[in-house]
């Protein structure tokens, strides 16, 4: 960010600064506390599931139970939205459920980094999900995929537009799955910081305070929502892949 | 009156003013998702048995309606600390 983002500005808390500078050939490669933040994340993930596989019971305990409700969720989306077929990418889909769901909600503790905040973390997930994609429905369908670019139907005279509109949806979907993320997380982060500011004021910061609190709630349901939607627009592109429409 | 100069402060003004007017890019997004939750409501009143695959779809929109206005936010951003000069 730029000069304007001084020391109490509410974008402080999204600043990337290296804790162990590197240098690869001309590459800076620090170890920064988004990687920090990351490995938390990746960190977290394991240790949940591998407490919920290490003492398997038919009645399960608490672990076992998280990991197998979170597991049983993300399987009913890729059933329900992409068919039976696109069982055999789920563990690519759990991965990208859980990280973004961790990143989202570790993101919530106060003083921590939003990961997921960063367009560029959301467009690289985005990117390799939409040429994934992309290759997928090349390899299962050879030339016919380009079919997905025309409806079904279309009179004669709409072909050259329609084909026009769904290349540049088509092409927009990896821009709108990670500025969608990125931005919800960025947006509500900022109102909570800058409505924080507001309670400072005296007696009358109560209101600001409870509004706070509820904001709070509701922004830990965004980010759980977020990382549901983001599984579910996945799971509907790969549909389109291996079913065309 | 005097010219307009670009000045630090005439660039400044100009950019708040941009950042507001961006602003106005969610009124759509709020009309949209009040659409798709009214009509997620309603139809989960006239049909309960269907309400999982209701929500499934009214989140769905939801995302997509809420979009168009964080679109407006980032352009917000962009204006105000990214665009130079």
């Amino acid at each position: 960010m730029s000069e304007a983002v001084h020391e109490h500005s509410p974008l402080t808390q999204f600043e990337v600064y290296p804790l162990l500078p590197l240098k690869f050939g001309a590459w800076d490669v620090s170890f920064t506390n988004a990687s920090l933040w990351m490995m938390i994340v990746v960190a977290a993930i394991t240790l949940l599931m591998f407490q919920g596989v290490r003492r398997r019971q038919l009645v399960p305990n608490r672990w076992q139970s998280t990991s197998e409700m979170l597991l049983e969720f993300v399987s009913g989306i890729v059933r329900e939205n992409a068919g039976h077929a696109a069982m055999q990418y789920f563990p690519l889909i759990f991965t990208i459920f859980m990280f973004v769901l961790f990143c989202n909600v570790l993101g919530m503790i106060p003083l921590s980094f939003t990961v997921t905040s960063h367009i560029i973390v959301t467009f690289a997930m985005a990117a390799i999900i939409f040429l994934g994609v992309t290759l997928i429905g090349f390899i299962k369908h050879g030339t016919h995929f380009l079919s997905l670019f025309l409806p079904a139907g279309t009179p004669w005279w709409m072909m050259p537009l329609m084909i026009v509109i769904e290349m540049v949806s088509y092409m927009a979907r990896p821009v709108s799955l990670s500025i969608r993320l990125a931005a919800n997380m960025l947006a509500g982060h900022l109102l909570l910081k800058i409505v924080a500011g507001f309670v400072m004021i005296g007696l009358l910061g109560i209101f600001p305070f409870a509004f706070l609190l509820i904001f709070t709630g509701f922004e830990i349901f965004i980010a759980c929502l977020q990382a549901y939607i983001f599984t579910l627009l996945t799971c509907i592109y790969l549909n389109d892949a291996l079913n065309l429409h | 009156m005097e010219p307009v100069t670009n000045t630090t402060a005439t660039i400044l003004l100009g950019k708040y003013i941009g950042a507001g007017l961006a602003t106005f890019g969610m009124l759509g997004a709020a009309i949209g998702v009040g659409i798709i939750f009214a009509a997620a409501l309603q139809s989960i009143a006239r049909n309960p048995a269907k309400e999982g695959s209701i929500k499934g779809f009214a989140l769905l929109g939801m995302a997509l309606a809420e979009f168009m206005g964080l679109l407006a936010f980032v352009v917000a951003i962009l204006v105000l600390y990214v665009v130079k000069q």
